[in-house]
């Protein structure tokens, strides 16, 4: 990470690199397995509706762009960002160039600098100091590039391009870049912008992150960090981040600082993941335990609302769903800093009676025992999260019968025996709450958490499908929903404790 | 690292609000009798001095003291044990506190992130359980309050055993304590508030040792 001294990078040369006006790739290759043709590729593949330049040592005409070979010859003031393929020798003049023509962002795909011992370590001092000189914006080196779904921009050398949405990403590994935008297609909860730090030489991981917190198109930030280098600098750029914008951090290498020989009690319970665990829960910064985990609680930071506290009620069509629910939630540790699986209010008791056969659970979790009829799901639903003393709503059970329809639509039936009726109606049906489940949500203000792990199986099931269509995160377990949901419960806890909006 | 005496960390940190219970500092046995009668049995009674870091693995903490006889042993035997290295020793002399839960707070230097300030499940299996809590310092009244919150071993700080629920102020106010000395004081390296005893409810620290850079 860079020394203490150097300068914020202000907005605009953050918007240089997130919303160019125009891109040069310098070090386009004609080679197909070059990350020169690869960045140029994918570019011009995933729709970049700027002006794409190219240099290239013979001046050869690469996926159609026809390069040049000195910078000197591009236009002035038509690019913003420079997309650096070249060897590091060339880069220092490359920048100089590059400067010249207008350009205020680099992103330095190239390697060959502080991960390639001293002569590197120094080659990277060096292109800082001229970066701050010329007033460039300075991303990587040694990083897999730069995404920004807003603006059709897809500047890396390995896919996907992720959707468009509002998780703002950045790493210290390209390849969770990578992993967080799978996800993203997966769950069609999308990315605003995601940028692979690389070696971070001038631009930190917290420099991208107090961008984040200002850019309208990005409520919630996602990180994958291995070193902080000094930890307590790293948390106190963080904490008037994480006031304004929920942070996820997930730490690599968390284990291998372990418990160190120390004379006193205190310092032998002091482990690095110790105190690193302490340092984000101070700053309010949401720690997640896998890539998998980060990924899904940032998903929820960016399309539910928090819950104002952490009573929850579980709502479910039939099953042993519910009981792991309540066990999910009792394993959180209960109030105040857990969640609570309440005793049902006995007004909304009565008002569920009137909606269900007798069979019905009759408490928390609310488990309808396969007699709701046609309307019943959206009510229970809305009766549940419209209720004062409930805060969040988990429902499961979702997506059963549009299975069920997939079997009929594949098996040998079809589609006499009046199958097509009925495969119509149960998909329609599981859509149906899929959308009720976001609606209720919207009018209340309050989380509601779907889950079926059909997300994951048969992504194409109504049910799944159907909240993908709403914009929200179908949970693969309600394990999973009960974790991101004790996240967002322990954020509005901590800026509610500090009187944070 | 140089450190503290025990009854020179307790009354530095005792200055910070960490509480401890009222005890004297003497030079010889007889002076530790007039002590124990002034507080009443039982006492126990410690070797004390300026290089003398951990009493209990050298033997030189004698507990539940019940008579002026007991105490004139104990004192006379602790002097005894004091070897050249040791420098100026003292007696400390102090109520004996009973408690069936104990918790460990404290001050470590971490190399990444500066000073920080613990709180844990303590007693001798501390390490092994390693329910502790660690914040940066300084620490808001928030934050104490959080790190209480932190521990897993939340049973341990309701009703317990017959004895009143934990007062998570008390506790918060030690940890403030900390934060607040560790702050003014930069030469602290460490400190342990070990035991911190639960009494009625209440924090009680007998033992506490500062490290000095």
């Amino acid at each position: 990470m860079a020394g203490a001294a150097r300068s914020v990078p202000g907005t605009e040369r953050f918007r240089a690199l997130f919303e160019p006006r125009g891109i040069l790739v310098a070090g386009a290759s004609t080679h197909p397995g070059k990350f020169g043709f690869v960045g140029l590729h994918n570019i011009l593949a995933c729709g970049y509706a700027g002006k794409v330049f190219a240099t290239n040592r013979d001046g050869a005409e690469v996926l159609g762009v026809q390069s040049v070979a000195e910078v000197d010859e591009l236009p002035d003031g038509e690019i913003d960002l420079v997309f650096v393929c070249t060897p590091a020798s060339a880069n220092p003049d490359l920048l100089r160039a590059c400067a010249k023509k207008g350009i205020t962002a680099a992103f330095i795909a190239s390697g060959g600098y502080g991960e390639a011992g001293p002569e590197g370590r120094k080659a990277e001092a060096e292109l800082v100091a001229l970066a701050d000189e010329l007033g460039i914006l300075l991303a990587g080196p040694n990083g897999q590039g730069v995404v920004s779904p807003p603006a059709q921009l897809c500047a890396q050398i390995v896919a996907p391009f992720p959707p468009r949405g509002h998780i703002g990403i950045a790493s210290q590994s390209g390849n969770f870049v990578s992993s967080f935008g799978n996800y993203a297609q997966l769950t069609g909860v999308g990315v605003s912008r995601a940028v692979s730090a690389g070696n971070a030489a001038a631009v930190t991981i917290p420099d991208y992150l107090d961008y984040y917190a200002d850019d309208p198109e990005t409520h919630v930030a996602l990180t994958y960090v291995e070193n902080v280098g000094d930890g307590r600098a790293f948390v106190d750029r963080l904490r008037p981040v994480a006031a304004r914008l929920p942070i996820v951090l997930v730490k690599g290498g968390a284990s291998a600082g372990g418990q160190r020989a120390a004379a006193s009690h205190t310092g032998a319970l002091a482990s690095d993941d110790r105190v690193f665990d302490g340092a984000c829960r101070q700053a309010g910064i949401s720690r997640a335990e896998t890539i998998e985990q980060a990924y899904e609680v940032a998903a929820t930071f960016a399309t539910q609302p928090l819950p104002r506290g952490n009573r929850v009620v579980v709502v479910s069509t039939a099953g042993g769903w519910g009981v792991v629910t309540a066990d999910a939630l009792a394993r959180t540790g209960g109030s105040p800093r857990g969640l609570e699986l309440i005793e049902l209010p006995a007004d909304l008791r009565a008002a569920i009676d009137g909606e269900l056969p007798p069979r019905w659970s009759g408490n928390n979790p609310i488990d309808m025992a396969g007699g709701e009829t046609r309307d019943t799901v959206p009510k229970v639903l809305e009766l549940a999260a419209s209720h004062p003393d409930v805060d969040a709503v988990i429902f499961l059970g979702m997506g059963i019968q549009a299975n069920e329809a997939r079997l009929m639509r594949e098996g040998p039936f079809w589609p006499g025996h009046g199958l097509e009726r009925i495969v119509a109606y149960h998909e329609r049906q599981d859509a149906r709450f899929a959308e009720a489940a976001a609606a209720v949500s919207d009018a209340t203000g309050k989380p509601i958490f779907s889950a079926t792990e059909l997300a994951v199986t048969s992504p194409d099931n109504a049910a799944p499908a159907g909240v993908r269509a709403t914009g929200r995160l179908c949970y693969p377990s309600a394990n999973r929903a009960v974790t991101a949901l004790e996240h967002l419960w322990r954020r509005s806890r901590w800026l509610q404790r500090r009187h944070l909006p | 690292m140089p450190t503290l005496s025990e009854a020179a960390s307790k009354e530095l940190l005792g200055g910070f609000g960490v509480p401890f219970p009222p005890e004297h500092v003497v030079a010889s046995a007889d002076e530790a009798v007039g002590a124990a009668e002034a507080l009443g049995y039982p006492v126990v009674v410690k070797l004390g001095g300026d290089t003398i870091a951990h009493k209990t693995e050298r033997g030189l903490v004698r507990l539940g003291l019940g008579s002026a006889d007991q105490v004139r042993d104990a004192a006379g035997s602790l002097l005894a044990a004091a070897t050249p290295q040791d420098g100026d020793v003292h007696l400390l002399v102090a109520p004996m506190v009973r408690a069936s839960r104990e918790l460990i707070a404290g001050l470590h230097h971490d190399p990444q992130f500066g000073m920080t300030v613990m709180l844990g499940v303590g007693g001798i299996l501390a390490e092994a359980v390693a329910d502790v809590s660690f914040r940066l310092v300084p620490i808001a009244p928030v934050d104490a309050e959080d790190m209480i919150d932190d521990l897993a071993l939340q049973a341990l700080l309701g009703e317990f055993r017959g004895e009143p629920a934990v007062e998570r102020v008390a506790v918060a106010d030690v940890l403030l304590g900390l934060s607040r000395v560790a702050v003014e004081r930069d030469d602290i390296a460490s400190a342990d508030v070990n035991p911190l005893l639960i009494v009625d409810g209440r924090p009680l620290a007998v033992d506490a040792l500062v490290e000095l850079r």
